[in-house]
């Protein structure tokens, strides 16, 4: 019989998770709050928030649909490095950035004497990016040194050459390198309609490709000695989807700046898989997540001007996270929970019955439904007198005990049905033990006792099969071998 | 080459030193833990606590900033724990997760705060070290000058040897295998906190010197190239202190010379920079040359073991032209070793150090033994047939599947080898394939 969470818990399960929410909420929108203060920007008013979502200005338009599109892409090809466990490459990647950026930049102004010229920084930008990809993997293939140690080594030697290739940048004649920093903490305000296009055509593409070759990415994600083995070019792929990740990262600096990219790759995908163990599903949330929080995160900061619209965004993604690990609906803390407290009731009422029956049998080996003092029960399990007691009041409401007076119980129909089945699965599993597994009858009580409860239809055909040659009758309740 | 250096640039050199130094300690055992990401997770995520102590006390130097630090990164450690317990995610994952949060709540409480205070967050990412000697302090009667961060990061390094030096053992034990740490009386999980909150402490004391992110090069760098020298963990430690100091020199001078050896005359670049970037040179270096784990020495150790292979092989191949009699002592050309011998660099430097070392003599256009040279491979060729009599006489073996396990065991075959072979063997006179065995020189 399948259980069901009774009503109380599913209140107090409610009340708990309202708390953990007001409590996350709290935390989350504090910078927003401080915002607000006397320091801040003023609160926008009802108008300005139905312009802004509306999108009715144009700069809004540009820098909502980038951010989106750009979480989109992200949420997408995160995913994989998720699936890759190498979250923290994107880290990597994003500082090696900086010094493609600088030395485009400091090339750009040397020979054509502007050096703002976004395709040229971004080229800079990818190039020194794959660089330090490729050089976090030669480090941990070709030395002694794991992964952790060759990302922490790429992301500071690197960061620290853009560092100063961007002091000589800003002292090279005539250049104004005062745009190269928004590279760092991303500038999304001043996002511009070339801006915007760029990021919405490689957010498409990276979606096609990751459509395409999603059954080549997965296979190369769960098991890449199969891929090599089934002939797929491995390397290859590896390399490909890295490569997306360099172009989400190059084009998501601009909006987010380099540091705070990794959280658009590593929170959304993060965020979707406690929703789903399905790879498509988890891409689709993955991707929507990143939208939905590039969307309202660039929307929030248009109506609280002064604040830097990436940080924003990431902290709507962190919201979406906190929300997800703890109501996500397949790995979520709540469902992870309850399902815990489920089992542990089941497993609970299944030890009190057979408890009941058990005793019920030692006192009158003729009715199982006799009348059991409690008193008696205790002794069988290392309860507690308010632990039994309580258990035996949920097995009343359920039907399954009554209580003759304030210190005996029985069993009713229902509950004799339920307690024969436990003790014969029980009973089965010990015989089953002693005869064909050669345990010493004392030794599998034990045993039996955590199985009992997780045994299926045919496990206890095959049982029956094995032990009673399936000639008894259905409701046979075998005896304890004890 | 340093006529430009002054008391002030010692002091730049200093600071960075003492800085690396004391983030080498704690950096040794986060890369023998395999978490050397979680230093860059603290480093990120200290952000905030830097800015709200600052909008508490107006100032940097502060003891609630120092303590607000390694609060905040303890905690990045636990959330981190928390997400991957719970939430089943990966390390790498949950750490991302939580330092990029944190890092961007302090962004916004950077830019919420500039309408107050003045704190650059450019200052906070990566340091303003060459403005370190402004900030000083007299002591003694002689007018000492000794600028403030000196004595922060020395005393940062001082607590640091203390703990690593108390807790030597501990730390060690728990560094290799967290299990019998825990089964001998003191919990890994313990070490673990201290450890990260000693990392907090050290990354927020030398933030000033390098910024919060250049921290992470002094965090693991040295303590990664150290690793590639040593198998023992005392001189690992020393070694990434020796390799901390001298990349703080090495990044002073490259910052204030280097941008003129690239054509970027009279400029200075960030000296937290380059100390980075020199970290990173030794590093290679160590990658490169180290004498056991090096890819170079690495390559040259097998390069030469296929050389001396190579010459074995030339020598033996010389002997067998030679022993089938009508051509006997007549030179054997090039494209006749060629047959048998892959060509390639390899071949022909063998060819060489043989001539060098009188093997074999060049003689009308082809290559003879010379009596040395003919010893090596009269002992080469007894190898090669003795072990071929061995396989089939003792491990019925057929006759014509025991060459090539001979060609490889003949190059490793010694003296007492070679005796024991032929007993074994019944002392015999030909091998398997009816050649004759050379007997072994007096």
């Amino acid at each position: 019989m399948p259980s069901r969470p009774t009503s109380t818990l599913s209140i107090s399960g409610l009340i708990m998770t309202r708390l953990c929410a007001a409590f996350l909420f709290i935390v989350l929108l504090f910078p927003a709050f401080a915002a607000a203060g006397p320091g801040g920007t003023a609160l926008p008013n009802v108008e300005e928030l139905w312009r802004v979502l509306t999108l009715r200005d144009y700069n809004t338009r540009v820098v909502v649909a980038g951010t989106t599109f750009l979480g989109i892409a992200s949420g997408l090809v995160g995913s994989f490095l998720l699936l890759r466990k190498r979250s923290l490459l994107s880290d990597a990647i994003s500082h090696a950035t900086l010094p493609g950026i600088c030395i485009a930049f400091i090339a750009l102004q040397i020979i054509t004497g502007n050096g703002k010229s976004l395709p040229g920084l971004l080229a800079g930008a990818a190039l020194t990016g794959t660089l330090g990809m490729a050089t976090v993997l030669a480090i941990s293939r070709y030395s002694r040194l794991k992964d952790d140690a060759a990302l922490g080594i790429v992301l500071s030697v690197f960061f620290g050459a853009g560092v100063c290739l961007m002091t000589i940048a800003g002292r090279v004649e005539g250049g104004n390198a005062a745009g190269l920093q928004s590279f760092i903490y991303g500038k999304t305000a001043s996002m511009l309609l070339w801006d915007a296009q760029l990021i919405t055509i490689t957010a498409f593409c990276a979606a096609v490709v990751s459509v395409v070759l999603f059954k080549e990415f997965t296979i190369v994600c769960f098991d890449t000695d199969f891929a090599n083995v089934q002939g797929w070019p491995a390397g290859i792929l590896d390399f490909l989807m890295m490569s997306l990740v360099v172009v989400v990262t190059v084009i998501g600096l601009q909006a987010v700046g380099l540091i705070l990219v990794v959280a658009m790759l590593i929170i959304p995908p993060a965020a979707a898989r406690f929703w789903t163990y399905n790879l498509r599903i988890m891409l689709i949330l993955a991707a929507a997540i990143g939208g939905i929080s590039g969307f309202i995160g660039s929307a929030l900061s248009a109506l609280m001007g002064s604040l830097p619209a990436g940080a924003i965004i990431v902290l709507v993604t962190a919201a979406f996270f906190g929300l997800s690990m703890i109501f996500g609906s397949s790995r979520g803390l709540v469902t992870q929970w309850l399902r815990h407290v489920r089992l542990t009731h089941r497993v609970g009422r299944q030890h009190v019955l057979r408890a009941i029956y058990e005793v019920a049998e030692e006192l009158n080996s003729d009715d199982p439904r006799s009348t059991v003092p409690i008193a008696e029960l205790a002794g069988k399990r290392s309860w507690s007198a308010r632990r039994l007691r309580a258990r035996l009041r949920r097995a009343a409401r359920e039907d399954l005990v009554q209580f003759e007076t304030e210190t005996s119980v029985s069993l009713t129909e229902r509950g004799l049905v339920h307690a024969r089945r436990v003790i014969r699965n029980h009973r089965l599993w010990e015989m089953y033990l002693i005869t064909h597994a050669d345990i010493a009858p004392s030794h599998v009580d034990r045993d039996a006792d955590m199985i009992e409860h997780v045994l299926d239809a045919p496990m206890i055909e095959k049982l029956e099969g094995l032990l009673l040659y399936g000639s008894e009758e259905p409701a046979y309740v075998p005896q304890s071998p004890h | 080459m340093l006529d430009w250096w002054q008391t002030y640039d010692t002091w730049i050199v200093v600071t960075g030193a003492l800085a690396a130094m004391s983030c080498a300690l704690p950096g040794t055992y986060l890369v023998l833990r395999r978490m050397s990401m979680m230093g860059d997770a603290i480093s990120h995520a200290v952000l905030p606590g830097i800015v709200i102590a600052f909008l508490m006390t107006k100032s940097l130097d502060s003891l609630p900033m120092f303590l607000g630090a390694i609060v905040i990164g303890i905690l990045t450690a636990l959330l981190t724990q928390m997400i991957r317990r719970f939430g089943g995610l990966d390390e790498g994952a949950s750490m991302g997760v939580v330092f990029t949060s944190l890092f961007a709540v302090g962004l916004i409480l950077i830019r919420v705060a500039a309408d107050h205070v003045d704190l650059d967050p450019s200052c906070v990412l990566y340091g303003a070290i060459e403005l370190v000697p402004l900030d000083v302090v007299t002591a003694g009667e002689g007018n000492l000058e000794i600028p403030r961060a000196v004595l922060y990061n020395g005393g940062m390094l001082l607590v640091n040897l203390l703990f690593v030096g108390l807790l030597w053992k501990e730390l060690k034990i728990s560094a290799f295998d967290p299990d019998l740490a825990t089964s001998q009386g003191f919990s890994a999980d313990m070490m673990h906190y201290a450890l990260m909150a000693l990392v907090a402490a050290t990354t927020v004391t030398a933030f000033h010197a390098v910024g919060s992110i250049l921290v992470i090069a002094m965090l693991i760098v040295p303590p990664a190239a150290a690793y590639l020298l040593t198998d023992r963990l005392g001189r690992m430690v020393g070694l990434s202190l020796v390799i901390a100091g001298s990349s703080s020199f090495l990044g002073h001078w490259w910052a204030v010379e280097g941008p003129s050896w690239f054509g970027f005359e009279r400029m200075e670049t960030s000296t937290s920079g380059m100390i980075a970037v020199a970290t990173g040179f030794l590093f290679l270096t160590a990658w490169m040359f180290s004498p056991r784990h090096g890819l170079i020495s690495r390559w040259i150790s097998s390069f030469s073991l296929s050389l001396r292979i190579m010459r074995d092989d030339v020598l033996g191949t010389l002997y067998r032209i030679t022993e089938t009699g009508s051509t006997a002592s007549r030179p054997v050309s090039r494209a006749q070793l060629r047959e048998t011998l892959p060509g390639g660099p390899v071949f022909g430097t063998a060819l060489w150090q043989l001539r060098v070392g009188g093997r074999i003599d060049c003689r009308d256009g082809g290559f003879v033994l010379t009596p040395r040279g003919e010893k090596s491979a009269r002992k080469l060729i007894r190898s090669h047939r003795l072990w071929e009599g061995w396989m089939v006489e003792k491990m019925g073996l057929r006759p014509d599947h025991v060459h090539s396990t001979a060609e490889r065991l003949e190059h490793i075959t010694t003296l007492e080898m070679r005796t024991e072979l032929e007993r074994q063997a019944g002392e015999p006179e030909h091998d398997p394939h009816d050649r004759q065995i050379p007997r072994e020189d007096e």
